[in-house]
């Protein structure tokens, strides 16, 4: 098993990021790698159960499921269908922490999964950085200064 | 009613350093301005689950608290009040830290849970969660910002708590033979000894020298069982005692005499060990510090390479050749290289050669000799046996061959009477005698990272294998299939 595990800290709240992403299907609204989003089978992007049907911006399909949501914990998990990717059993789960100094809150995404040998460090930085990092770095820009 | 304090903040050092402080239940004295003396109760050591702290505050309360769980996975610590002159009752606080890995800090959770006299709920909870918590949080940034974790030499009261062995990854040589003698094995780190750092190895560099002890052709180097490797990049997760110049959290790069690299955490001896610039990535110079301090020796002390020098590079497509081919090139001097397919040619062109010979049986002399009429004045040689011949004869009067590896096979000794036809030089250098000191170390890594950064010299390309597909490495770079450098990754 892989395990990525990439982390930040965010110029706002914790409850105030927490609305901007808890939505499951919210996002094309907040990160810049994917371009559009829907929900299968028209259910509520809140049913613990629900599939988000994604394209990134470079073209690649993928079909998540929503495993976990908390509103007391900050946090969602959630599975991947389908995707382009090459990976498989893979879960991830992104956390808000607030941090009580200040008005900021500790950013956790990580996610384990199986792949061929020596894929690793490719699928780290597709993953870790194209996503998770480059997820943090777009809040952390939309929350600066505010 | 049960009181719930959580506070928490951002501590911008590397985790490992926090971590190596608050892990020390006796080390509050030191660093937190509301505790005025502390001590562990028995025999026991700081580190030990199950001892107790005592302590007095600087208002006069004094406390007794037992420590119940320590972590150094999760970076855990929970600890209970025995009893104290305050009246917090059943008091368990637990303190967690997680990595930041954007920027290298640290979140520091601090929470507990506690009962209170009635009526005095409010004025405990803040004299918990202020005088406690974030003073504490305070008090620890700019113990660590004055360096105050530092080990001061002979001073036994800061002696660091015996650190835990660590789980590592290794790959072993289950025999001498071909790369699937490469097997990944579970074992542990002990923590470091006086003059080590332990490093959590992040990438792993692969050298052909790895070959020859897998093969079994330097036995006295390395052993069946054994583990090959002879550099890597990584962060510091502690040091040894006397260990100065280091810390808990730096990102260091090492090359070493003796094997052992291909792991996942690895004890070493600090003098191996260069810090690592922001810009350089482990891969980048787990990838390149021995082939670049090797470039670096061979081109200013062996080679002498100056504005029109003509050097012969062999394997010029290799992680060596092509780091050689730039920093030559940008010496001023010219570049013949060799190599084994088009693909490599065109890589080898771009990285400084004026001209490259491709050939798979060892023939270049005529094609040195068409281009260089007196011959190349520095060889550099990593093949060996059979290109014994056309060496010497592209080889210029008065030159210089420098055999660096032997992949075809081992030289057959070099007779007196040979050298004397062409009042040849012969040299036969092994990297570390040409790092001997670790300011020489220190200098020869801060050329290579300066040629790097400037771009004067390409870094050639990097591929990566996980640490477990060492075999699958080997093999690539055995089949003659890689350009550039291979790196493991753990």
């Amino acid at each position: 098993m892989i395990q990525i595990y990439v982390s930040s800290v965010i110029d706002a709240g914790a409850d105030t990021v927490w609305s901007r992403i808890r939505d499951f299907n919210a996002l094309p609204q907040w990160h810049p790698a994917i371009a559009d989003s829907r929900i299968e089978n028209n259910e509520p992007s809140d049913r613990v159960g629900c599939i988000r049907h994604f394209h990134t911006r470079d073209g690649g399909m993928i079909r998540e499921r929503l495993l976990a949501l908390s509103d007391y914990d900050f946090s969602c998990s959630y599975e991947i269908i389908e995707s382009p990717m090459g990976v498989d059993n893979y879960v991830a789960t992104l956390k808000l922490t607030p941090v009580t100094d200040g008005t900021r809150c500790f950013a956790e995404w990580s996610a384990e999964f199986d792949c061929t040998e020596g894929r690793e460090a490719e699928l780290t930085q597709t993953i870790g950085n194209g996503v998770f990092q480059s997820g943090f770095d777009a809040l952390k820009r939309h929350f600066e200064r505010r | 009613m049960l009181q719930r304090v959580v506070r928490s903040t951002i501590i911008d050092a590397p985790i490992e350093r926090v971590w190596a402080v608050l892990r020390d239940f006796n080390s509050h004295d030191h660093w937190h301005n509301v505790v005025d003396s502390s001590r562990i109760e028995g025999e026991e050591r700081s580190d030990q689950v199950g001892c107790i702290r005592s302590f007095s505050l600087k208002d006069g309360n004094r406390i007794r608290e037992q420590l119940l769980t320590l972590d150094d996975h999760q970076h855990k610590s929970t600890y209970c009040i025995v009893d104290a002159t305050v009246p917090l009752i059943r008091y368990v606080a637990t303190i967690t830290l997680k990595p930041v890995t954007d920027g290298n800090r640290t979140f520091w959770h601090w929470e507990s849970t506690f009962g209170t006299p009635p009526g005095r709920e409010r004025e405990l909870s803040n004299m918990v969660s202020q005088g406690v918590y974030e003073a504490g949080f305070e008090n620890l940034r700019r113990h660590l910002a004055v360096g105050g974790d530092l080990l001061v030499p002979g001073s036994s009261h800061m002696a660091m708590p015996r650190a835990l062995p660590v789980h590592s990854r290794r790959i072993v040589v289950a025999q001498y033979g071909g790369a699937e003698q490469l097997v990944p094995q579970d074992g542990e780190a002990p923590a470091p000894g006086p003059g080590e750092l332990r490093i959590r190895q992040r990438a792993i560099g692969v050298n052909y020298i790895d070959v020859y002890l897998r093969k079994g052709w330097i036995p006295q180097m390395l052993a069946p069982y054994g583990t090959p490797g002879m550099e890597a990049a990584g962060t510091v997760i502690d040091v040894g005692e006397g260990v100065h110049g280091f810390m808990p959290g730096d990102r260091v790069a090492y090359i070493g005499p003796l094997p052992g690299g291909y792991c996942s955490v690895r004890s070493v001896p600090a003098a191996w060990v260069v810090q690592l610039p922001p810009a350089v990535e482990d891969a980048s110079a787990a990838s390149m510090l021995l082939k670049g301090i090797t470039a670096d020796y061979l081109l200013r002390d062996l080679g002498h390479v100056r504005p029109g020098t003509r050097l012969l590079v062999h394997a010029a497509a290799g992680g060596v050749g092509l780091l050689l081919c730039g920093w030559a090139r940008s010496l001023g001097a010219r570049v013949i290289g060799t190599v084994s397919s088009e693909e490599k040619a065109r890589t080898a062109r771009e990285h400084g050669c004026e001209q490259v010979i491709v050939t798979r049986d060892y023939r270049f002399a005529d094609g040195v000799l068409r281009q260089w009429p007196e011959g190349a004045e520095v060889i550099v040689d990593g093949l060996g046996e059979a290109a014994r011949q056309e060496n010497f004869v592209a080889l210029a009067r008065c030159g210089h061959w420098i055999s660096l590896g032997q992949a075809t096979g081992a030289l057959q000794p070099i007779s007196t009477d040979w050298l004397a036809q062409k009042s040849a030089t012969f040299s036969r250098p092994v990297a570390f005698d040409y790092v001997a000191t670790p300011a020489l170390m220190a200098e020869r890594a801060q050329r290579l990272w300066a040629v790097l950064a400037d771009g004067s010299v390409k870094a050639p390309p990097i591929e990566r294998w996980s640490l477990d597909a060492a075999a699958r490495a080997h093999e690539r770079l055995e089949s003659r299939a890689t350009i550039g450098a291979l790196v493991l990754v753990a």
